[in-house]
């Protein structure tokens, strides 16, 4: 008998009795074929590695990571942008998410270099955090460099119509999911079977938000939520409707995605954003994907601001590193020369190695447990 | 990034709230949530609400799983 109390939340979906039969089924319907799914979501990825489902599934099914780590696929003109913008002005203090601190630009600078040469960078766990610190410290100028999905540009949003204190500002590096999932798909360069997609940002979006896909590519498409359970169900929901052609976006994450998400959520985010053309580190200019501010909301954009320009720069990467292929899910970390050499998280050459979602990050971490 | 905590929000002051993790409390910003109930679970992320975990959606999941065996 499988009982699920929500108090119990997650320690159901962490059975290991059922994601063994669970895996024990899906070998039995991939044993005539193989399939290659794609995941676009760093939680889903640090999932599947922590739990060692890889080694859990049959060979016939290849789970690969696409662009799902915020920060791995910010584009480094907007980290120069924000070091020009802090290196420039003694008055100014840098907030970031920890997952931004270390993240490298192709030139290898980052915050947390900033920080260790005297310019004022402090790490928050929040945009509230963020704020506080603006209303603390008046005379000072706080710049959030506010990163993320649409899991977290509406608690940018909103936290923008609260009234936040005039010294305060950001520089919006959000990005949208659906129309890098169209851009990756049109290309061609991913041969996928099915796409599983990120239960956090389908929780603000919708599960319908990517229905156009399904017109466009004939992509089976599962929302999953984060646990191991989780995973391997929307597997098998993939698997299914691959087998039997019946192609459509399902939900697994039921408990939180709404097909049309978070109404109120969306609604703050079309009130303070508009959609523009922006580049992904490793994947290019991709059009209607970068959330900027509207022109009502300029005075919290440090850009106009401060009047500052992102500068021009001649390589998204480091010579050697291989994240551009990575994020696509075309290589494997451990394919990247670098990887645990002169590549390691308290060394970083590149984006993917810095995030705890970054999935060279996820692959060193647990390098030892798949041994 | 997209990390989110369940938890259960025991408390509310205007658009904040107090979230419980198994225990351990943290003040959160409820903005995003449409009329959140003390009581209701909710999933955090850097430091929002941003969706509640509906009961019986999750039970829904759970009937997903039964179908499987
Ligand atoms: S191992 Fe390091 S250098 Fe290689 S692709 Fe990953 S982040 Fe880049």
């Amino acid at each position: 008998m499988i009982s699920l109390s929500l108090d119990n939340l997650t320690k159901g979906y962490r059975n290991k009795e059922l994601a063994s039969k669970l895996a024990k089924l899906i070998e039995k319907e991939a044993s005539n074929a193989s399939y290659r799914f794609m995941h676009v979501c760093g939680t889903h990825e640090d999932t599947i590695t922590k739990h060692g489902l890889r080694a859990l599934l049959p060979n016939s099914i290849d789970v690969v990571a696409g662009p799902g780590c915020p920060v791995c696929v910010t584009h480094p003109r907007r980290i120069e942008l924000a070091l020009k913008l802090l290196e420039g002005r003694k008055n100014v203090i840098l907030t970031t998410f920890g997952d931004m601190y270390r993240v490298p630009s192709s030139y290898g600078r980052s915050f947390s270099h900033a920080k260790a040469r005297g310019f004022n960078v402090k790490v928050v766990y929040s945009i509230s955090d963020a704020i506080r610190i603006a209303r603390s410290i008046s005379n000072k100028e706080v710049v959030h460099f506010a990163v993320g999905f649409e899991t977290t540009a509406p608690s940018t949003a909103s936290s923008l119509l609260q009234n936040p204190p005039k010294n305060f500002s950001i520089i919006s590096a959000h990005l949208a999911v659906p129309p890098a999932l169209d851009y990756l798909l049109a290309s061609g360069e991913v041969a996928v079977q099915g796409l599983i997609l990120p239960g956090h940002v389908s929780a603000i979006i919708g599960w319908r938000a990517y229905e156009f896909l399904v017109d466009r590519y004939k992509i089976p498409q599962v929302v999953a939520g984060f646990e191991p359970l989780d995973v391997l169900v929307a597997l098998k929901m993939l698997l299914r409707q691959v087998k039997e052609g019946d192609i459509k976006v399902e939900n697994e994450y039921y408990r939180v995605a709404k097909p049309d998400g978070n109404l109120k959520a969306k609604k703050l985010m079309d009130e303070v954003f508009a959609l523009e053309d922006a580049k992904w580190r490793g994947l290019g200019n991709i059009p209607k994907s970068g959330l900027r501010l509207k022109p009502e909301f300029e005075q919290f954009d440090a850009t106009m601001k401060f009047d500052i320009k992102a500068p021009e720069i001649d390589r998204d990467t480091e010579p050697g590193c291989r994240c551009g292929d990575v994020i696509k899910g075309l290589v494997k970390p451990e394919e990247c020369q670098l990887f645990g050499r002169t590549c390691t998280p308290y060394d970083p050459r590149g984006s993917c190695m810095v995030s705890v979602e970054g999935t060279c990050a996820i692959a060193y971490k647990y390098r030892r447990s798949r041994l | 990034m997209c990390l989110g905590v369940p938890g259960k929000l025991v408390k509310i002051t205007g658009v904040k709230g107090i979230v419980s993790f198994g225990g351990a409390k943290m003040e959160v910003d409820l903005s995003l949530v449409e009329k959140p109930r003390v009581g209701e679970y909710v999933i955090v992320h850097a430091g929002f609400a941003i969706e509640r975990i509906d009961r019986a959606n999750a039970r829904e999941t759970i009937r997903l799983l039964r179908e499987v065996f």
